[in-house]
């Protein structure tokens, strides 16, 4: 089951059923990452959208509405005062058995807070892309994660996708995992902004018909309904509270293999795979191993290729599904490393960055006892070129003869401090 | 007692949950005292004070201990005692 973490026999055999696919029903065009995602939603056949626009995620709800304007998309199109708002209709209209999605950003994000928590808590599959922004003060509109993954606590799943045709499939994807009867949370499918939400990439855009076979109705199993009665996150007391935090928990486990198999189903039907929780680039026989999420990995990939053609041993675990974290794929995959170099756009101010500090936590109890140092890059919007990759494995390789420090901004401007 | 994920509920809930385990005062009405003036039904928060046979009784499962009623009976007829288990 676990072809994530076998990244060059499942990418093989991605690109081979991808190619005949491709003969059959190759839908290639040169779009907006935002355009090609709304598409993915359209084809989702959402009942409620409600968001609340906000750079760099604006494009993706404009384009919905245009869709439902023209009458491509039979929605009901919501517009609010705020994120809260826009959030909290959700948590209604869910209830009420609607196939919901939303999408924000980073203080859009921040201010849908409480709200987030209730979706979770109320188990309520809403679906919602993160165009991945930097969180103020100081104000930035450009790209890092640490809107999402300050928000990883919150019970939703985070989908990091790597390109605009992963931030497309993954969309559809999520629907089917978050409507899972087992499973019931909300999904973040997480995009990095503008690198992905403004970029105009060759995509081959879902086809309805397959996206409808692919994904059933949403029909759940009580809804909030006049003739029947009932009230969605009731008052709970200390005597069961922690029980409905259990099931959540449950839930979550429950989806790691689910996104697995919901990754596989997607295999069959479009062509195109990218592992479920991992996927990985040269890692099975490198000595350097690079972790990280989201779009960075076009670059590192890059990078990989260049080193490679110097003998350098580099490979790349790329985490796709951080909540839930996949504590056994990274073990299975990272076991035979002799040093590991942990890249993310975000930092826990006060300890490390989120990704370092689970995955570090992921290893300490089992047998690996590899080195593992972080590094922040990309924050506000700042450029992760393939010279920083360089710099990154240099110190990783220095690292094997001993951890100089254990976490550190990359790309510091020290002459301007 | 089976939990539905979600906290989800059939209608009248609260009669089943109670809500009085969190009081520290309990109040204790002097029904001598009381002239039936019924502010302390209107003042409770928790709407939990109601007539019976005539004497204005808190209903203790969900009485939180909050002393309004006491601090709004003119007749100085509730007082609130610590309530030790």
């Amino acid at each position: 089951m676990n072809k994530g973490s076998d990244g060059k026999t499942s990418q093989k055999m991605a690109s081979q059923a991808y190619g005949q696919k491709m003969a059959k029903t190759a839908n290639m065009k040169v779009v907006e990452g935002s355009y090609a995602v709304a598409h993915a939603v359209m084809c989702c056949l959402p009942d409620v959208i409600s968001a609340y626009p906000i750079t760099p995620q604006t494009h993706i709800v404009e384009h919905l509405s245009q869709m439902v304007a023209d009458g491509e998309l039979d929605s009901e199109f919501l517009t609010v005062d705020s994120e809260f708002s826009a959030l909290s209709v959700l948590v209604g209209s869910s209830a009420c058995g609607a196939r919901c999605y939303s999408s924000t950003t980073s203080q859009g994000l921040a201010l849908m807070y409480e709200v987030l928590y209730n979706v979770s808590g109320m188990r309520l599959p809403v679906v919602m892309n993160v165009a991945n922004r930097a969180m103020g003060a100081p104000l930035n509109i450009w790209n890092d994660q640490q809107d999402a993954i300050g928000a990883r606590d919150v019970g939703w799943l985070q989908i990091y996708a790597e390109d605009v045709q992963e931030s497309v499939d993954a969309t559809l994807q999520a629907y089917k995992i978050a409507e899972d009867s087992d499973i019931r949370l909300p999904i973040m499918v997480c995009m990095d902004g503008f690198i992905l939400t403004h970029v105009y990439e060759p995509v081959e855009l879902l086809d309805k018909d397959l996206a409808r076979e692919f994904l059933p109705p949403y029909r759940p199993e009580y809804i909030l309904d006049p003739k029947h009665p009932k009230t969605f996150g009731a008052f709970a007391d200390p005597s069961t509270y922690t029980e409905f935090r259990y099931q959540q928990f449950e839930a979550q486990e429950k989806a790691l293999d689910k996104i697995e198999k919901v990754a596989v189903e997607f295999e069959e039907v479009f062509g195109r795979y990218y592992g479920g929780l991992l996927d990985s680039y040269h890692a099975e026989d490198a000595e350097v191993v690079i972790v990280t999420l989201g779009s960075v990995i076009g670059t590192i990939k890059d990078a990989i290729d260049a080193l490679r053609s110097e003998g350098k041993k580099v490979g790349l675990i790329k985490v796709r599904s951080y909540r839930p974290f996949p504590v056994k794929a990274l073990r299975k995959s990272l076991k035979d490393a002799s040093v590991i170099a942990v890249l993310e756009k975000d930092v826990s101010i006060g300890s490390e960055a989120g990704l370092l500090t689970d995955l570090k936590a992921a290893l300490y109890n089992s047998q690996i006892r590899t080195p593992v140092i972080g590094f922040t890059a990309g924050l506000g919007g700042r450029d992760i070129t393939i010279k920083d990759i360089r710099r990154l494995v240099d110190k990783a390789e220095a690292a094997r003869k001993g951890i100089e420090s254990e976490f550190e901004f990359l790309t510091l401007r020290k002459e301007i401090l | 007692m089976e939990i539905k994920a979600g906290r989800l509920v059939d209608p009248c809930s609260s009669q089943i949950t109670k809500t009085g385990a969190w009081r520290t005062f309990v109040p204790v009405v002097d029904h001598k005292k009381c002239i039936k003036c019924s502010l302390c039904e209107i003042y409770c928060p928790e709407g939990c004070i109601h007539q019976e046979e005539g004497l204005f009784i808190p209903d203790l499962d969900y009485c939180k201990g909050c002393s309004v009623c006491a601090h709004e009976c003119p007749q100085r007829a509730i007082i609130m005692i610590l309530e030790e288990k």
